[in-house]
């Protein structure tokens, strides 16, 4: 049944939509965002079990055939970021009651959650580039919501940048479809694909490219186009940031993905070539961001973009071992990013605030806490057998195999800073004397531990299960390496 | 106190209103095969709502129009939603949609298409949608 596709995205509509209507009772509210939540995930799962074990689903909506009419593609890496996506989502819906005050609640916070998964699920799954700016307005539309729920001084100040940038890479993106519309006649991106092809990737289309990579590159925080992301993601609530840090970045760097192993991939030393020195300094800039800053959720935010360096350096070499890397790093982390803004969000609500410099000895009344920080930042820097090992060893063979030998060492000292950055949340937070003030009068984390607890254990799976998950994201490698199957599975020639 | 003289402004808004709420029904109907639709028909409906906020004033308003504009959205949003879904019930594709010819006593043959459920529903959003936007501003000191 090829309805299945469009689900993931309609359940969160509606949902979205049913809890707007029971605004006001908070109660009603979150017992139904965890049920729809639940059951997305449910059928998230379902249609990646149906795509892995059996083929893509192609959904033309209307009955109008592609490349008319708009159809919606649930390819394996698709349906796998699809379903990541609402892993996250239920952390968040159930780590969001305790987080959030109440005026937040009843400011439709739930129903811009769900308008945001909507947003994001649509992204991953059309098949139309004018639909993915779309997508990419209705989630943007639900992040401007959702970056100034609260409304304090300093949210406002940060949102009027957020939406200012967002807004003129939105043009861009118009613009660039208008491009490409009229150098090959086509939105649909099989079809793109196919006319790319055929008529040669020339010095227009490559300028398109460059500027489509620009977009993207803009909402995926790449060097040099990171500044406006770090201190607009940190200024709303805890579990804001974490969706924000989970999935909007990777919405970004998913497009450039799917664009440059689609359909620009016939002018590689000019943009993979490019991707790789991006990748690098994002790397370096992002971890010297990371390790500049004395505040822990700032610290996190700036790991989002050296994390986008790594995932473009798959894509930047672009070979087996590396685009497998890419893919896998972008799932692993989806979910690690997620689980350290959550980890944050509770040291900073025990601490009673984010400066690292007044924190210290949290260990004696909250151990539980340091390790789970301990663990997730051995997620995140890579250290066996964490999934973070396994994405970064598949990258680096990647680069390796290409002779790539300045990029690899690039890499590498930037995972160790990363460690660095996240561990001195550990030692200048947890570690030291026993606070005898009562700053630290044990206040209660009932219910923030449970999602993050659950993001780890998908997290430790990933690494020790790599067994199993590994040859399905090699397989994804294959299928983005060779367009012929995504043009053919569409257009069905 | 000041009392504004706005007798021109009520006699006209009480005729305009009623032409206007009249042209978006029209414009709601014939949406779907011309020129039309229930985005331009709720605008239209909102425009006539917020001219009569104009002349009679928001507690007036209140009392002759008791809806709650912000739920009037939701209730769009379900309705042109559900109208997608309903495609899953005859297994084509989503947002498939069919029509058919059908007699009515005064009328006589009319077209009846499934797009124009969805239509409603984005005429109840869109009237929702602006109706609340202004009222905020409006309300807003």
């Amino acid at each position: 049944m090829s309805n299945l596709v469009v689900l993931p995205i309609i359940i969160p509509l509606l949902a979205g939509v049913i809890v707007a209507l029971f605004n006001k009772k908070v109660a009603v509210t979150r017992t139904l965002t965890k049920l729809f939540s639940i059951l997305n995930l449910g059928v998230a799962a379902y249609l990646s079990w149906i795509v892995f074990t059996t083929d893509s689903i192609i959904l033309e909506t209307g009955e109008w055939v592609a490349p008319y009419g708009i159809i919606l593609v649930a390819d394996p890496l698709a349906s796998l970021l699809v379903l990541t996506t609402n892993i996250v989502a239920v952390a968040c819906a159930f780590y969001a009651p305790h987080s959030l005050s109440l005026r937040q609640e009843t400011h439709y916070f739930y129903a811009f959650y769900f308008f945001l998964i909507t947003g994001v699920s649509g992204a991953f799954l059309t098949g139309d580039l004018f639909n993915l700016f779309v997508f990419f307005e209705v989630l943007l539309m639900a992040s401007y919501a959702l970056i100034v729920l609260g409304g304090e001084r300093i949210q406002l100040r940060e949102s009027i940048k957020y939406v200012l940038i967002n807004l003129f890479s939105s043009i861009l993106f118009v613009t660039a479809v208008a491009f490409i519309y009229g150098a090959v006649g086509t939105v649909n991106m099989a079809q793109i694909a196919e006319r790319v092809q055929i008529q040669g990737q020339d010095g227009v289309l490559t300028t398109v490219a460059i500027l489509l990579f620009f977009v993207f590159a803009t909402k995926a925080a790449l060097f040099p186009l990171y500044y406006w992301m770090p201190k607009s993601y940190i200024v709303p609530n805890t579990v804001v940031s974490a969706l924000f840090g989970a999935l909007l970045t990777k919405v970004g760097i998913y497009s450039i993905l799917r664009v440059f192993s689609l359909i620009f991939v016939h002018k590689l030393e000019l943009t993979h070539e490019t991707f790789i020195w991006i990748a690098g300094l994002s790397m370096l800039f992002g971890v010297i961001g990371a390790l500049s800053t004395n505040n822990i959720k700032l610290i996190i935010a700036y790991n989002i973009i050296p994390a986008i360096g790594f995932i473009l350096m798959g894509l930047g070499v672009f070979n087996q071992d590396g685009m497998s890397g890419s893919v896998y790093y972008l799932v692993h982390d989806m979910i690690i990013k997620t689980a350290l803004f959550l980890i944050v969000g509770v040291i900073a609500y025990v601490a009673g605030t984010s400066d690292l410099r007044k924190m210290g000895g949290l260990i004696h009344y909250y151990p539980g806490l340091g390790w789970l920080l301990f663990v997730a930042a051995f997620v995140l820097a890579g250290i066996p057998p964490f999934s973070g090992f396994i994405g970064k060893l598949l990258l680096l063979q990647g680069t390796l195999s290409e002779y790539e030998v300045v990029i690899t060492i690039i890499a590498l000292i930037s995972s160790l800073l990363i460690l660095y950055s996240v561990m001195k949340i550990f030692i200048r937070g947890f570690w030291g004397e026993k606070d005898e003030t009562g700053k630290y009068e044990k206040k209660s984390t009932k219910g923030l531990i449970g999602p993050i607890v659950y993001l780890l254990a998908f997290s430790i799976f990933l690494g020790v299960g790599a067994e199993w998950i590994v040859p399905s994201v090699e397989s994804i490698s294959t299928y983005l390496l060779d367009p012929e199957i995504y043009i053919e599975s569409v257009l069905k020639e | 106190m000041y009392k504004p003289n706005d007798l021109i402004l009520r006699t006209t808004t009480s005729l305009i209103a009623f032409i206007l709420l009249g042209f978006a029904v029209y414009l709601l109907f014939a949406g779907h095969n011309s020129p039309g639709g229930g985005f331009i028909g709720g605008l239209v409906t909102a425009a006539a709502i917020v001219l009569m906020y104009m002349a009679y004033g928001i507690e007036t308003v209140d009392k002759v129009l008791p809806i709650n504009f912000e739920t009037l959205i939701s209730i769009g949003l379900i309705t042109a939603i559900v109208t997608g879904l309903g495609s899953f019930l005859f297994d084509v594709p989503f947002l498939s949609h069919t029509f058919d010819y059908f007699e009515f006593p005064i009328f006589g043959e009319v077209e009846l298409a499934t797009a124009m459920l969805f239509d409603i529903g984005v005429y109840f959003t869109v009237v929702g949608v602006t109706v609340t936007i202004i009222l905020n501003i409006a309300n807003d000191q």
